[in-house]
């Protein structure tokens, strides 16, 4: 047996890498990568206090923040490449404006 | 014991994945470490009895979402990331930040320690069934909800990504 608190601390851990690579990584790409880490490790406490409920409540919210994390995977990326487009860098330093 | 020794074993692969996306600095490798962590991760919500996530984790994160990612990188042909006075800046002000971030996320979700309770290896699983139950009834709505946001998700991606003349 496992104690619950060990899946959490692996998730506060896993979120806490996710914000350190947002905040750290210069690639437009691979801070997108992030925040579906970020996303991850949120999923993992979900299913963590859903097996200490004996509730399957949380694995159906895990089921939506999926859902979530896919139309916001297709949206980000469509925008990745549209500011490709127009300044051919992907380096966020470099992506100072909001206008196209 | 068994219990013990797989969940450090994946957990470790876990970390190590996550802790090689923050060091790879070619956001390809940084893709792969990813679906090191989301396998990983799948192993887990089994060692948790959550049997269907796992399985829609492994097609629906390590398929279908790290797939689109590794598309991108490919369509854009991204090189290796440079580094700036902005990134040097961003190391210094935000690893302290991270540190404190992990130590109070740790703290706030172990300090009621007491009401929380320890996982036995299959005392508890959930079917596909199980899952289905209260997905089709007491969220039905906010189901046919992210059907809507899916179509909005869809339009709005072949809008943006669509080719100007």
């Amino acid at each position: 047996m496992v104690p619950v608190s060990y899946y959490l601390v692996l998730s506060a851990v896993l979120f806490t890498l996710g914000v350190a690579a947002f905040l750290f990584k210069r690639n437009i790409i691979t801070i997108f990568m992030s925040i579906e880490l970020m996303l991850n490790a949120v999923n993992l406490s979900f299913v963590a206090f859903a097996n200490m409920h004996k509730d399957v409540s949380g694995h159906v919210f895990v089921f939506f923040v999926m859902v979530v994390a896919a139309a916001e995977a297709a949206v980000g990326l469509a925008i990745i490449i549209a500011i490709y487009r127009t300044r051919e860098t992907l380096n966020v330093d470099r992506v100072n404006l909001l206008k196209l | 014991m068994l219990h013990q020794a797989l969940f450090f074993l994946i957990a470790a692969m876990c970390v190590a994945g996550a802790i090689n996306l923050l060091l790879q600095r070619h956001p390809i490798h940084s893709a792969l470490s990813l679906i090191v962590v989301m396998g990983s991760l799948a192993l887990l919500y089994l060692l948790l009895g959550a049997e269907f996530v796992a399985m829609i984790q492994l097609i629906v994160y390590a398929g279908a979402i790290m797939v689109l990612f590794v598309f991108v990188i490919m369509l854009l042909n991204a090189g290796e990331e440079e580094h700036t006075r902005g990134s040097r800046m961003a190391l210094w002000f935000g690893a302290p930040a991270v540190a404190a971030i992990v130590g109070m996320v740790v703290y706030v979700l172990t300090s009621n320690s007491t009401t929380l309770r320890e996982v036995h290896l299959g005392a508890w699983a959930s079917t596909t069934h199980d899952v289905a139950m209260p997905l089709f009834r007491e969220y039905l709505l906010p189901f046919e909800v992210t059907s809507i946001l899916i179509l909005i998700a869809i339009l709005g991606a072949v809008v943006l990504a669509r080719r100007e003349h």
